[in-house]
């Protein structure tokens, strides 16, 4: 039922973890639809130079997650903030449907992360 | 890659011998056993056959037996049977929380046509209370149905106390044997039981054949419209090769019955402890007291860990187990069965389920307790909930709500 991207991306996740001394950190879902996935970044001169995730979740929501990664990697944030689900899951060459809406909040994630990395840049 | 199968409470392999004895029943023995020539008696003896056998299992009279196309078939007629050949008499239902689809989702249809239904709830262990279920039996009350055992955690339930609160209140009593019947002893005279489902993908025989005990007597309404097999209790050409099959599983399993258990309990046993002592964090589901579980059964949560993330990986190393995750099941909702026991959200995404058969091993068990440590702590590493020290995310109030919708 899912792709070979995905299997890849869910049997080997890429940049699992937190980031260490990160400036941004987002969490989106919830344990109800089994689904939480946490984002944590490190912005530099408007620059993503380091991105990791958490997830709990399925085959999909790992995925989703790790392929959220590797397409913020580099980006400037506002790049990053048009990074859409939708555009996660076609890098992933699609997702189940039963899955488009559950387990793929990987760009809400990252978008949460970004916020969060605003509002402590403002604070600061 | 060796390939372990360890979910035979969702299928198992047609037995061979089972396999064996339909075969002639589809090219050569192929009539139809209403048929009065010579094609149409040639099956009607094979039938009769597998009637006694199916009766044999259950402790029945032959004549007790229709058989039907699977146990969901079987729990929409006695129940939808009984509501209508009974709606006269009242109009209440009692069954539980812990039910299979089939019973439940069939009460909830006819709770639409203005019956109303009690779902009685269980305790952490999945127990009932038996006082709770009589004090629940009204004037109205037309049917009881509690399954012999649980698909999910494999509890075994009173069905012989059920059946004596049944009888002693003069209400019919379903029982949902799919599970049940070839695994432990399934007498339904014992157990004052009126009707009982069993399916035969569950007992080594195909899918697409099942068969209900429905004693001498009880009147219930056709579900089935058509010709007049099965005494005119279900209509439909026999499913002549699955019937055998059906009938032959059934002695199968009641001439192995006793020693299927020590060496399937054997296993499961291993499994349980071996998993329950080696890896931290995992909750058993089901009732503590292994007596009063089915004895293939075991279903565990690991903690921080989705299910179907889980099966994936077990599935790498060639290892069949099912979840009950929101996301294995289809539905958005984790099990019914772990959120009627009181079991954690995250805990109810993370049970898993391995159920095993006589034809596994003790190999089998070796290599799933020598590889699950690892799988298992990878997934933990990958989870923002283990380890976590700010709470975590556990309702849609607490975080940001998403679109759950379909």
């Amino acid at each position: 039922m899912y792709t070979e991207k995905v299997m890849d991306h869910f049997s080997n996740p890429r940049n699992v973890g937190e980031v260490e001394n990160a400036n941004g950190v987002g969490e989106v879902g919830n344990a109800s639809c089994g689904d939480i996935m946490r984002i944590s970044l490190q912005v530099d001169d408007g620059i993503i130079k380091d991105v990791k995730f958490k997830t709990f979740g399925c085959g999909a929501a790992i995925a989703t997650s790790s392929m959220v990664t590797e397409l913020a990697i580099g980006k400037t944030i506002d790049e990053a903030l048009i990074l859409t689900n939708q555009a996660v899951a076609e890098a992933l060459d699609g997702l189940p449907a039963a899955k488009m809406h559950c387990s793929n909040l990987a760009a809400d994630a990252l978008h949460e992360a970004i916020k969060d990395y605003k509002e402590r840049s403002a604070a600061a | 890659m060796e390939k372990i199968y360890m979910d035979n409470n969702a299928t198992t392999a047609v037995k061979p011998e089972v396999l064996e004895a339909m075969l002639p029943y589809f090219c050569e023995q192929f009539g139809n056993p209403s048929s009065v020539h010579w094609a149409g008696r040639m099956v009607g003896g094979a039938i009769d056959k597998a009637r006694q056998q199916v009766a044999d299992l259950l402790h029945c009279s032959p004549a007790e037996v229709i058989f039907l196309s699977c146990g969901s078939e079987g729990d929409n007629y006695a129940i939808k049977g009984t509501a209508d050949a009974l709606k006269d008499k009242g109009n209440h239902i009692i069954t539980t929380a812990v039910e299979h689809p089939a019973v439940l989702e069939t009460c909830q249809a006819l709770e639409k046509d203005g019956f109303e239904v009690t779902y009685l709830g269980v305790d952490q262990d999945g127990s009932l209370d038996l006082k709770e279920l009589e004090a629940a039996i009204t004037d109205k009350t037309i049917l009881i149905s509690v399954m012999w055992a649980n698909n999910e955690t494999g509890n075994i339930y009173p069905i012989e106390k059920i059946g004596q609160i049944a009888k002693k209140h003069k209400i019919r009593f379903h029982t949902d044997a799919v599970q049940a019947a070839g695994k432990i002893p399934v007498d339904v005279r014992k157990a004052n039981v009126d009707m009982a489902v069993i399916s035969g993908h569950k007992i080594g025989a195909p899918k697409g054949v099942g068969a209900m005990y429905l004693k001498r007597g009880t009147r219930i309404s056709r579900f089935m419209h058509g010709g007049h097999q099965e005494r005119n209790r279900r209509a439909g050409t026999h499913n002549v090769p699955g019937i055998v099959g059906m009938g032959l599983a059934c002695e199968l399993a009641q001439q192995s019955m006793e020693s299927d258990y020590k060496y399937v309990r054997a296993l499961r046993d291993k499994l349980e402890d071996g998993i329950l002592s080696t890896i931290p964090d995992v909750k058993l589901n089901g009732h503590p007291n292994a007596d009063l579980r089915l004895p293939n059964t075991l279903n565990v949560s690991f903690n921080y860990i989705e299910g179907e993330s889980l099966l994936l990986f077990f599935d790498m190393k060639g290892i069949a187990a099912s979840s009950g995750s929101a996301c294995t099941s289809g539905s958005l909702e984790p099990s019914h069965v772990m959120g009627a026991m009181g079991v954690d959200i995250v805990l109810a995404h993370s049970s898993t389920r391995f159920s095993l058969g006589p034809n596994n091993t003790e190999k089998e068990i070796d290599f799933i307790l020598q590889e699950l440590p690892a799988i298992v702590q990878r997934l933990r590493e990958m989870s923002p909930l283990y380890n976590r020290t700010s709470p975590a995310p556990l309702s849609c109030d607490e975080c940001r709500m998403v679109s759950c919708s379909h």
